[in-house]
This record gives C-alpha cells, sequence and structure tokens, in this order.
C-alpha cells in the first residue's frame, strides 16, 4: 500500500461525495413561487457516507482486491464443465423457444386479464426487439430512432381507420409496409454515414417523426393523439359487446357463449402471438440466407465485405428496412390493443429501452432477446417499487453490459455447416 | 489484361503515387516491390476502388475503370487481400466464403424464404465451392471454427481461399507472407504458382519478401517514393544499379 | 423600422442561446478530438450542473446572502465542481473501460450513463421543473413609435460576456499550458503521445473536466435564462450543441462557437418567423443536412479511410 494508492483513494472517496451529497442530500422543493431547500431522509445520507467509504476501501485495496478475486476457485458451477458441442446447443435453443411458445399459448386460459394483456404488451416489445436486432445486432447499425417506425405502422393504421374504416388484417401488412418504405426512404441517404453518425442522424430523424406528429393537429390529432382504433376481428366476428360494423356478428353470439371482455384480451395476445413467431421466424431464416450472412459480414468489417463485391448501401439499406418493416408490424398490433394512440408513446424513451432490450439479450441472439424483452417489460409490473428505479437499473444495465460483457448474457451461437468433401 | 497508366495520387499536398504504370498478361505473376512508404498499398487501394485515383488510367479487360466503386471491381473479378488479415472473425470459415459468394447466390429474400429449388441449387454449389477450396489450403477440418479463432497462417490461407471462391481472373495480395515462417511462406509459394497454373489466375503481388518475389514472379515493378524506378524480369531487377540503391541496399 | 427592430431581437435571442450552446459543444467536440467517442452523457453533465447552480442559489439565500456577485459566483463553482467530477467519474466508470473497442460499445455505454444520469436526479428531485430565479433583471429597450419593442437584457449581456471569458480562456490553456500542448498532441495521435511519455489517461480525464465545466457555466446561464430546469433539461440541449459540435467540424473548438452561433441563430428565426414548434425540427434538419453534404463540418479537417 503506497501513500499514492491512498491518496488515488481519499480523491475517489471525494468526489463520490461531490457528486452525490448536492444532488441526493439537498432536495429543491417548490412552496408556491419560492423555492426552498429540504434535507433528506436520514438514510440517504447514511448511503452518501457509506457509499464513499466502500470507494475508498475498493481503490485503497484495489490492488489486493483483484488479487483475491484471481486466485478464488471458480465460482461458475458451469466454468469447470466442457462446453456443449455447437450443434447440441443449437438444438437445445430451439427447443427453448419451442417450449415457451408452446407454453405462451396455452397460458393465457389460466391467468387474470391484466396478466394477459401485460402479455400482449411483452410480445409486442418482442417483435420490436427482434427487428431491432436485424439493425443493430446485425448489421451492426446503431439506429436510435427505431421508434420512428414503430410510430409510422400505429399511425397508418389509426388514419386509416379513422378516415377509410379499414380493418387491423388490412392495416397490418399496409402499415409494416409504410414503416419499411420509410426506413428505406430515410435510411437511403444517411447509411454513408459512420456507426455514430448514424446513430445521432436516425435520433434526430426520431425526433423529427415525433415533432411533426404533436403539431400536425389537423391530420394526427397532435398531443390528443387518436381514438376509436378497432380491434381485430376473426373472421368478420367482433368481440365486443355489440357489433360495430355491418356485416359483422359476435363472437359470443355465434358460439352461443356468454359474452366476456376476457375474449378480446385473449385474441388480441394470441395474434400477437402468432406475429411474434411469424418475425422470429423469418428473421432466423433470413440469418441463415445470404442476406444475413452480408449483413453481419458488413458488422465485421466493411472494407472486406466489399473487396468481395457487397453494396455497403444495398446491404445495409435491406437491414434498415427489415428492421423498420417489423417495427411497422409491432406498431399495428400496438394501436389496435391500446385503441388509441398519441405522440407520447414513440418518445426516445421508447427507443432506448427497445436497445437495451435487444443489448442485453446479447446483440444478434433470438433467445436472448425474447428473454431479455420478458425480463425489461414484466420486472416492473412485479415489484412497484423497482419500476421506480427501472430506467436508472436499464442505463446501469447497459454500461455494466458494454463494460463485463458486450457479447449480452447469451451470445450469437454460431450456425453449423456439414460440408461434403470435394473431389 | 490489366494495363495502368501514369496512376497518380495525391493526398492534400502528398504525392503519394506519382506516374507510376504496369501490366499484367494473362496468368502471369506480376509483383510490386519498393522500400517501406514507397505508395505499394496505395497502388492496391487505386486499383480495388477503395480510392479514386487523382490521375492515370486503370484499364481491366479492355475498359477503363478508375474510380469504378470498390464492390463493383471486385464482381469483374478483380479481387484483393489485405496487408493486414481482414477476416470476419467472429463468423465461421465457412460463412466467410459463403460471403464471398454472395453474387453467385440467389439474394432474392423471397426466393429464401420460401427455399425455391433455383435457390437451394446454388446454395449447395456455394458450399462445395467453398468445401473444395478448404480442402485445398488445409482448413476443411476448420471448417465450423469461428475465424477469428484460426492461428495466423490459416487465417492467411482463409483470406486467399475468400478470394478464390469469388472465382477471380485477376487477384492481388497485399503482402501474403508477412508474419509467416519459413516452412509456411513456402507452402505459399507454391500456392501462388498453382493459382496461376492450375486455375489460370492472374496475380499481381505486394512483397517484402525478396526470396518469394525473385522465385515465382514473371515480372517485377519496383517503385520508390511513389515513383516507378525499374521494372523487368526478376534476373534483370537482381541486376539494376538503382533497384541494388534504393532497395537492395538500404536493406 | 419594425421588420429590422423584429429580425434584430430575434437575431439577438439566437446569438444568446447560440453561445451557450458553444459552450456545452466544447464538451462534444473537445471529446470528440480526443477518443473519437460521442459522449452521449454530456447533455445530462450540463443539466447536473444546472441543478448544482439552482440548490447553491437556494441554499445560500436561505443563508441570508443577499450580494447577487457573492451568490453567482459561489454557484458557478460549485456547480463546475459538481458537473466536472461527475465528467471525470463517467468517464472512469463508462468509458475507459471500453476505451478501443468496437465504435458502437462505447457509444451504447454512453447512452446507458445519460440514462443513468437522467434518472438519478430524476429520483433525487423529482420529475417536477423547479423554477429558476431570474437574478438578473432589466435591459435596454429599444423601441420605434412603441409598437414593437426590442430589448436587450442584462442577462443576455451576461451569456455574451461570459462565454466570450471562457472561450478565450480556454483557447489560451489549450494553445499556451502543458496540459494544453499535450491535449493537442493527443489529438493529433494518441498512440504517439503516449510512446513520447504524455500520460494520455491524465490528459483523456482533463479534457473531460474542461468539457464538464464548461457545461455547467452553461447550465447555470441557461438555467436563469429560461427560468426553470427539469431532469430532461439536458437531453434536447445535448442534442443541439452536438449539432453545434458537428454543424462547425467536430474536433475544432473555434468550430464548435461557429456551430452553436449558427444554430442559435436559424432556431430563434424558426420560432420568429414560422413556429416555436418547428425549432428543433430546424435543428436536426440542419444536422441530417450538414452530415449528409459535408460531414466534416465547416471547420474540421477531413478523414482518410485507413485500410
Amino acid at each position: 500500500m503506497t501513500a499514492n494508492n491512498y491518496r488515488h483513494a481519499l480523491f475517489c472517496a471525494v468526489v463520490t461525495l461531490i457528486i452525490s451529497f448536492p444532488i441526493l442530500g439537498l432536495n429543491l422543493e417548490a412552496k408556491g413561487v419560492k423555492i426552498t431547500l429540504t434535507g433528506a431522509q436520514t438514510s440517504t445520507y447514511i448511503a452518501i457516507a457509506l457509499a464513499a467509504v466502500a470507494v475508498f476501501v475498493f481503490q485503497a485495496f484495489r490492488d489486493s482486491f483483484m488479487g483475491v478475486l484471481g486466485k478464488l476457485p471458480n465460482l461458475n458451477p458451469l466454468a469447470g464443465r466442457e462446453p456443449m458441442e455447437q450443434s447440441k446447443r443449437v438444438k437445445l435453443e430451439s427447443w427453448i423457444l419451442t417450449g415457451i411458445v408452446v407454453f405462451a399459448l396455452f397460458w393465457p386460459f389460466l391467468v387474470s386479464r391484466g396478466s394477459v394483456d401485460l402479455a400482449t404488451l411483452v410480445l409486442i416489445y418482442i417483435m420490436l426487439a427482434l427487428g431491432l436486432n436485424v439493425v443493430v445486432g446485425l448489421a451492426g447499425l446503431l439506429d436510435l430512432g427505431y421508434v420512428a417506425f414503430y410510430a409510422v405502422g400505429a399511425y397508418t393504421f389509426a388514419l386509416l381507420s379513422q378516415y377509410t374504416g379499414i380493418s387491423f388484417w388490412m392495416a397490418l401488412p399496409i402499415g409494416a409496409l409504410l414503416a419499411g418504405v420509410t426506413g428505406m426512404i430515410l435510411g437511403f441517404p444517411v447509411l454513408r454515414l459512420r456507426g455514430d453518425y448514424l446513430a445521432i442522424v436516425t435520433l434526430g430523424f426520431g425526433e423529427i417523426i415525433r415533432i411533426l406528429l404533436n403539431n400536425w393537429t389537423s391530420l394526427t390529432g397532435g398531443p390528443n393523439g387518436i381514438g376509436g382504433i378497432p380491434e381485430p376481428t376473426l373472421f368478420g366476428m367482433e368481440f365486443g359487446r355489440r357489433v360495430k360494423e355491418e356485416g359483422n356478428t359476435s363472437f359470443h353470439e355465434t358460439f352461443g357463449i356468454a359474452y366476456s371482455g376476457e375474449h378480446k384480451v385473449i385474441f388480441l395476445y394470441l395474434i400477437a402471438l402468432v406475429l411474434a413467431v411469424i418475425t422470429a421466424l423469418i428473421i432466423r431464416r433470413f440469418m441463415r440466407m445470404p442476406v444475413g450472412r452480408a449483413w453481419e459480414a458488413l458488422r465485421e468489417d466493411e472494407i472486406a465485405a466489399r473487396s468481395l463485391g457487397l453494396s455497403r448501401t444495398a446491404v445495409k439499406l435491406s437491414a434498415f428496412t427489415i428492421g423498420a418493416f417489423f417495427a411497422g408490424f409491432a406498431g399495428t398490433v400496438f394501436a389496435s390493443k391500446q385503441g388509441f394512440i398519441s405522440p407520447e408513446s414513440f418518445v426516445f424513451l421508447e427507443s432506448a429501452i427497445i436497445l437495451a432490450i435487444v443489448v442485453l439479450g446479447g446483440m444478434g441472439s433470438q433467445l436472448g432477446v425474447i428473454l431479455a424483452a420478458i425480463a425489461v417489460t414484466i420486472l416492473p409490473e412485479l415489484a412497484r417499487e423497482f419500476s421506480e428505479y427501472r430506467m436508472l437499473i436499464f442505463g446501469a444495465a447497459m454500461v455494466l453490459m458494454m463494460v463485463w460483457r458486450p457479447q449480452g448474457l447469451l451470445p450469437v451461437r454460431r450456425i453449423q455447416i456439414t460440408l461434403k468433401k470435394q473431389e | 489484361m490489366l494495363d495502368v497508366q501514369n496512376l497518380s495520387m495525391r493526398f492534400g499536398g502528398l504525392l503519394a503515387v506519382d506516374g507510376v504504370s504496369l501490366d499484367v498478361q494473362e496468368r502471369e505473376i506480376v509483383s510490386i516491390i519498393g522500400p517501406n512508404g514507397a505508395g505499394k498499398t496505395t497502388v492496391f487501394n487505386c486499383l480495388s476502388g477503395f480510392y479514386k485515383p487523382t490521375g492515370g488510367k486503370v484499364i481491366f479487360e479492355g475498359k477503363e475503370i478508375q474510380g469504378t466503386p470498390d464492390y463493383k471491381i471486385s464482381r469483374r473479378g478483380m479481387v484483393r487481400t489485405f496487408q493486414h488479415v481482414r477476416l470476419f472473425t467472429q463468423m465461421t470459415v465457412v460463412e466467410n466464403l459463403l460471403v464471398a459468394q454472395h453474387r453467385h447466390l440467389n439474394t432474392n429474400m423471397l426466393a429464401g424464404l420460401f427455399g425455391t429449388p433455383n435457390y437451394k441449387e446454388r446454395e449447395q454449389s456455394a458450399l462445395d465451392r467453398a468445401a473444395y477450396w478448404l480442402e485445398r489450403v488445409g482448413l476443411l477440418d476448420l471448417a465450423n471454427r469461428d475465424a477469428g479463432n484460426l492461428a495466423y497462417g490459416q487465417q492467411r490461407r482463409l483470406e486467399i481461399a475468400r478470394c478464390m471462391v469469388t472465382e477471380p481472373k485477376l487477384l492481388m495480395l497485399d503482402e501474403p507472407a508477412a508474419g509467416l515462417n519459413p516452412a509456411e511462406t513456402k507452402e505459399l509459394n507454391q500456392l501462388i504458382v498453382s493459382l496461376k497454373e492450375d486455375y489460370n489466375v492472374s496475380v499481381v503481388l505486394i512483397e517484402h519478401d525478396m526470396s518469394l518475389v525473385m522465385d515465382i514472379s514473371d515480372r517485377i515493378n519496383v517503385i520508390n517514393q511513389g515513383k516507378p524506378l525499374a521494372s523487368g524480369t526478376p534476373e534483370e531487377i537482381r541486376h539494376n544499379d538503382d533497384v541494388i540503391k534504393a532497395y537492395l541496399g538500404e536493406a | 423600422m419594425q421588420d429590422l427592430l423584429y429580425f434584430s431581437q430575434q437575431l439577438i435571442n439566437g446569438l444568446t442561446i447560440g453561445s451557450a450552446y458553444a459552450l456545452i459543444a466544447i464538451g462534444y467536440t473537445m471529446v470528440y478530438g480526443i477518443i473519437g467517442m460521442i459522449n452521449f452523457a454530456h447533455g445530462e453533465i450540463y443539466m447536473i450542473g444546472a441543478y448544482t447552480a439552482l440548490i447553491a442559489i437556494t441554499g445560500l439565500t436561505a443563508l441570508g446572502i443577499a450580494w447577487l456577485p457573492l451568490i453567482l459566483i459561489v454557484a458557478l463553482l460549485c456547480a463546475m465542481l459538481v458537473s466536472s467530477s461527475m465528467g471525470w467519474a463517467v468517464e472512469r466508470i463508462a468509458y475507459r473501460p471500453v476505451r478501443g473497442r468496437h465504435r458502437l460499445i462505447p457509444l451504447i455505454s454512453a447512452i446507458g450513463m445519460s440514462i443513468f444520469l437522467q434518472n438519478y436526479v430524476h429520483l433525487a428531485q423529482g420529475s417536477r421543473n423547479v423554477g429558476f430565479p431570474a437574478l438578473i433583471e432589466g435591459g435596454f429597450n429599444f423601441s420605434a413609435d412603441g409598437a414593437f419593442e426590442m430589448s436587450l437584457s442584462y442577462m443576455q449581456i451576461t451569456i455574451f460576456v461570459t462565454t466570450l471569458v471562457c472561450m478565450t480562456a480556454l483557447s489560451l490553456f489549450i494553445s499556451r499550458s502543458r496540459t494544453g500542448r499535450a491535449c493537442r498532441a493527443v489529438s493529433q495521435d494518441l498512440g504517439m503521445a503516449s510512446l513520447l511519455g504524455i500520460d494520455t489517461n491524465r490528459i483523456i480525464s482533463a479534457t473531460f473536466i474542461i468539457g464538464a465545466a464548461l457545461a455547467a457555466v452553461a447550465g447555470l446561464l441557461l438555467g436563469m435564462y429560461y427560468g426553470s430546469v427539469d431532469p430532461l433539461f439536458g437531453f434536447i440541449a445535448g442534442l443541439k450543441a452536438f449539432t453545434a459540435a458537428v454543424l462547425g467540424g467536430i474536433g475544432s473548438i473555434p468550430g464548435a462557437m461557429l456551430g452553436g452561433l449558427i444554430l442559435g441563430v436559424s432556431e430563434s428565426m424558426t420560432s420568429g418567423y414560422l413556429s416555436g414548434e418547428y425549432k428543433d425540427v430546424v435543428s436536426f434538419g440542419l444536422l441530417i443536412l450538414i452530415l449528409l453534404f459535408k460531414p466534416t463540418g465547416l471547420l474540421g479537417k477531413p478523414e482518410v479511410e485507413k485500410i
């Protein structure tokens, strides 16, 4: 322990105090027009002091800590085992995915309406995250305005239903296609840009679209949003108590069962489930196709990819368009689920949450992304106290993931190919 | 088949390449040598379309290609490697070879989604070609490894195989022997000669390793400080006084 | 005459905001110049500066201190101290461990940091905006036949003058001091500088500290100018400042100044002649256009792709 070490430790502890005491310990409170300062609870002060002490101790004995950590037998129980064979792993992943889907099919009939509603939201996030995963995880393009395409899908359905009375099933492909086209148009000029500039420009696009939605009041209703978006129908059967549209029948009357609000919720959930599965399957397929390999090649080494005849613009644009397409998909489902949308639902924070899901899930891995989407959406609902800290924890988790495990909790498994020996 | 006339490249005030000319015939190995910083890699970057040359002409199979985007040049059959190996490190060895065959594959997304016969057929022939070249460079057993986990010499060979699966007419190798041990260099030697002899590929080679260059080159171009210094057969170059002064003498 | 006064008013407003943007933009541009990353959390550092300044002002007033210069100077020092400590800590925790990895990794780490800091302040100080007392009131008014009055407030003058002082001090620091010279060396070639015995880690830390301190100055100034702060205060301002940095040529300090002023003026002109709602659209549009057509900005150096 040199004096230098202690000096550094002391410095770090003082910095800890400086950055935590004024913000945490002195609270501004508005009383009428006057602002007063009030102290925080004693526990906060104790926590600040403890944090400073902890930082001091850690920094002072950093070397010995690290030494001890290095010598400790590896605590991970799996660490000693032989790594599972690649092909087995891939199979296991498929089984887990199939298991989740089968479970998800029957699960809504057993639980409350609120849970099913939440599960639908989870599925929407899964679709969004799978789509963004194509752009960020596979193609390595950081898109911070992803939520804009989600908004395009949702607003397409809302506006078309308001002006033309279009049904969910018609709006679904139109919304997705329109979002894809928007992605292509916005993507074309910007994809030449380097990674970090691209991120900021997409963020700018996202904000521009949100501001337009907010201010083009005559079309979008501005901050008031658009309501009365219809729910999906099943072969012309509506799920409401009364039939709204001429020519449709109602679900409960057709089957001679009592009306229940749950039918609608479960039906929407099942639609979202089917769409999420389709999304996952299509993207899975893409990953094994030339286009998927080209995305990854461009992420790995753009210069080498170009030297082998890949057109940077075409490959990036395809990733951007496909990502946007699935966001549009998710947007249509979201509009239908909520029945009402406003620009409020399409803020940057939403993009950040979807990005957090992709990052936590391991960029590129589908199972990882699905599990992360479930965790990120459900945890705050399970623990109310947690929900307040949700974004704080997401932010911290993103930093920690980048520092310790940038490949995500469940990194990608490469696809194995058997080759025949050529004569 | 390749004819470079009076090529020059200027970066701001620096004239990195100044009036370099060279030509490559069918089935020929032509080397570019010169001291460090002579502008050899810049010449390559101009030929392969990464830089747009500021002067001169590059004619490939009768067409002027200077200023054509890099990926289009590669699609015409002029493919290069890099001084520092550039593999797709997180993809497997086979995947590296499949990416290279992108333009031979059916890239129609719907065809891929539905797995049409044409799509499957082309996918299979790409796999076969990949298998053939992996066998050829001795990497078949490592086909499903991540490319980044290969040993250095293996990465070098994979990079060449990755060029060959594109079925190029002209291969440009940027210091392929850098970092290889003598045994590996010898193997590489044989491989390059065999590319010419057995697969009818012309090769442009940048190399520091004099023994390699002298052994396998049909002709050699020497450049120094961006300017052409001499050109001729290995024998002529070996006895050229300017070259000895500028290059060999220095080493 | 009327029109001219109205135009001048927009110009003054724009230059005021613009010079504050420039102060924030310095942080982006210096960090980018040295380690080539976008410090996404810089807007939050600025927001924390504004909060700290407000806390200090409120505290001093409660203690019965009424002498304005003292309040301002103490508030400024507090804000600079807290912000620079934060800037230093952020670099140590979130950026240094990922330095040199794939470009997206530090950027995602920075986005995480930005979200974290926003919510840190949100949880500690609440999400509602808090009024910032207008300590510097009054100004000069000019009018032609009394219909439209153009005003140049003392607050605006304070912003100009402070920015000017800060920029001059920074330029002197960069060109004259030892650390400043080292900064320039590191931004030219980090690897070479470290071979020559410059402690690059220290220089990078210094860059973050300087950038954060200037952002804190901007926090105090703009807090007073706008009259309130909230935890989201830094997000849009950060984007604007980044736009200013790119506009002027990222990595260039005079560029940041120029970019800030251009951005501020074009924003206030949009507000004045079109609608305030669209001023963000104009600045983002400007950012996109610049990146597309002149990614090196007005005063930036071109970057050659290395193969």
